[in-house]
């Protein structure tokens, strides 16, 4: 299908884009890289009046690395961020996750951003994202705030950012101390490329006794929200993490999860799926911190 | 008039040639290439993102041409498959290479196949197995069960190698 008709405005600033959409009332969609957007445009899924395009918003796209963060700002392409030395050295499960994403086509026009702004309950860059405790900036004509991961995702493709803010950036606290960490990305998905039907995202730190100080386990596709295995994480802190203890814990996950039936999957297979991709992910990142 | 339905006017350079042309701002590049500029060589399979038939370079990098506003495309380089031959217009390397090897059937994929080959092949003449099927893994193909495409590009691959 064609989109319907719509205003284009090549925003030169982010007060640019955050006028127009404070003026737009809802009618104003922001486009970055296009690869969510455009479906949505051309099956008439969204049909605003204005589309403002960020992508010659310089201070909109690159990665700044500081002592206790990394911030990749919304417009920086998926493939740029998998490329980045880094992201691979500082943000490993970002770049384990960010290879599944699409397809080398879609991967060079699509953005970090829009990954999260979209928020498909299955995709791999806000999984990862909320494994890592990382928080979004996101900026009005009001002000500009904050938002954890854990707060943002409020349903299959809605998130706590309103019709009239814009994301800024995404922030992903580093690890700091005398920690060793892991991290390890699964998914199933029906191709490779494909969104993924469950994934599981791991982030572990050990102590330099090798016991667990922190521990992070994601997994999207199995409910409205990508989802933090809160109880199963607080039973793995404060012990080393052997092939026994994640044994103990896994039962945790099934329980925590509401998954849906689809024409990709049952709700049964996926919280199998599910519990299985978690012991691959907390095995391989416990076996990775301990190297 | 209404103001929705203001043209843009964009400047960009398609296979070497620039040129100028004013677009709504709803118009996909796939249909800018198809049916502003009749290069009919880029195909349009799924129109949002699916299947890869639609593939060009943009800068020199391959993406779906109809995941792109044609107005985003203002100041940037494409290369279409009809970018892809000889300057004589005869068959380039990869583009021969699918004709010997019959790396084709219907061909309502191979412009895309074209495009996502000739972006893994300038950064890698001599790739393995897993690489060719990364770099297509965007491309559907409904005919020909994609082992004649793999031998395509391995026998362009090698023909580029032994050009040098
Ligand atoms: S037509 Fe563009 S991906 Fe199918
Ligand atoms: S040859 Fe027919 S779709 Fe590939």
């Amino acid at each position: 299908m064609k989109a319907a008709k719509f205003e284009y405005i090549l925003a030169e600033s982010i007060e640019q884009v955050v006028q127009v959409l404070d003026q737009g009332d809802g009618e104003a969609i922001v486009i970055a890289g296009g690869q969510t957007l455009m479906p949505m445009l051309s099956m008439r899924l969204a049909r605003p009046e204005t589309v403002i395009d960020i992508n010659k918003i310089a201070e909109l796209s690159g990665i700044e690395v500081t002592a206790d963060e990394v911030i990749i700002k919304a417009c920086t392409r998926q493939a740029e961020a998998l490329a980045s030395p880094e992201i691979q050295t500082r943000l490993p499960l970002l770049a384990k996750a960010i290879s599944y994403v699409g397809h080398q086509q879609t991967r060079n026009r699509g953005t970090v951003g829009g990954s999260l702004s979209h928020a498909d309950p299955a995709s791999e860059i806000p999984l990862a994202a909320l494994a890592m405790d990382a928080h979004v900036s996101l900026r009005s004509a009001a002000g500009a705030r904050r938002v954890a991961m854990a707060d943002y995702f409020l349903g299959p493709m809605m998130t706590a950012r309103a019709d009239n803010e814009v994301l800024l950036a995404v922030h992903f606290p580093l690890p700091q101390g005398d920690v060793r960490v892991g991290t390890a990305f699964h998914e199933v998905s029906e191709r490779r490329g494909d969104f993924a039907v469950v994934a599981a995202a791991a982030h572990i730190q050990l102590d330099k006794d090798g016991i667990c100080s922190n521990a992070a386990l994601a997994i999207g596709g199995a409910d409205s929200v990508p989802l933090r295995m809160t109880a199963l994480e607080d039973r793995l802190r404060g012990d080393a993490i052997t092939p026994e203890r994640i044994q103990a814990v896994l039962a945790d996950v099934a329980n925590a999860l509401t998954p849906g039936n689809d024409q990709h999957a049952s709700a049964a297979y996926r919280r199998r799926v599910a519990t299985v991709l978690a012991e691959r992910a907390l095995t391989e990142a416990a076996a990775e911190a301990q190297e | 008039m209404s103001e929705a339905m203001r043209k843009i006017e964009i400047s960009l350079t398609i296979n070497g040639r620039t040129q100028t042309l004013a677009v709504e701002p709803r118009l996909s590049l796939s249909d800018m290439l198809r049916d502003e500029l009749r290069l009919n060589g880029t195909h349009i399979g799924c129109e949002h993102g699916v299947c890869g038939a639609c593939s060009i370079l943009l800068d020199g990098v391959p993406i779906r041409s109809c995941l792109m506003l044609a107005v985003q495309a203002d100041g940037h380089q494409i290369t279409t498959v009809e970018g892809m031959c000889n300057e004589d217009q005869t068959p380039g390397i990869l583009q021969e290479a699918f004709q010997d090897a019959h790396g084709m059937q219907c061909g309502y994929c191979t412009p895309g196949m074209l495009i996502s080959a000739q972006a893994l092949l300038t950064a890698n003449n001599d790739p393995s197995l897993e690489e060719i099927k990364d770099a297509i893994g965007g491309n559907l193909c409904r005919c020909t069960g994609y082992t004649q495409i793999i031998e395509s590009i391995q026998l362009a691959a090698s023909r580029m190698r032994e050009a040098g």
